[in-house]
């Protein structure tokens, strides 16, 4: 539980699906969206943390 | 005719209430009520695993009522969100967290999205049952 990227997957899968459950209601859609969502959670934190990467404080 | 429609619309907004009352009380568990099982497990699944592994993260489940710290207060209504889970993990002696453990502010994040999440899920078990989603 120690590890920033394992509980960034974490998060992320779980929101999206809770997101995906309640936005779509076909199952295409909803695992479309699901797919969409957590790589936008994941790279988004991912492009952030490097941009900050240079200012730690 | 117009009395078999005053039953049926006490019949639905009693189901309603009982629909939103039982989301909140325990997340799925009003997509159940209704009917609506595999979303109902899902939106279950998800959202206590959100927060079991937030407390397992060392999270805090400090009760914040009053005004003088509104942000603690905020903080402490949205873990409360996810409602029978959070009295549950209290109960069982989770409530102090652990401070200095480097996951703390993730277990943090995880407990009070978990009950953000959960109101987003009671809302949508109401519109459920009033019909306005299917």
């Amino acid at each position: 539980m120690r590890s920033h990227l394992v509980n960034l997957l974490l998060f992320s899968g779980l929101v999206a699906t809770v997101f995906a459950m309640l936005l779509r209601d076909q199952t295409r859609e909803r695992v479309r969206f699901g797919l969409l969502a957590f790589a936008a959670f994941v790279l988004s934190t991912l492009v952030i943390g490097w941009i900050t990467n240079p200012f730690p404080r | 005719m117009s009395e078999s429609r005053a039953v049926s619309a006490t019949r639905d907004s009693s189901r309603t209430v009982a629909a939103g009352l039982l989301a909140w009380v325990w997340p799925g568990l009003g997509h159940l009520y209704l009917g609506r099982f595999g979303k109902g497990l899902v939106l279950m699944g998800s959202i206590l695993a959100l927060f079991v592994l937030g407390v397992a993260m060392d999270s805090g489940l400090q009760l914040h009522l009053g005004l003088e710290d509104p942000l603690a207060l905020l903080f402490s209504a949205a873990q409360m969100g996810v409602g029978a889970p959070y009295v549950l993990a209290r109960l069982l002696g989770y409530e102090a967290g652990f401070v200095k453990s480097p996951t703390y502010e993730y277990g943090n994040t995880f407990t009070a999205v978990a009950g953000l999440l959960n109101i987003l899920v009671l809302l949508d078990a109401l519109d459920t049952a009033r019909g306005i989603r299917r």
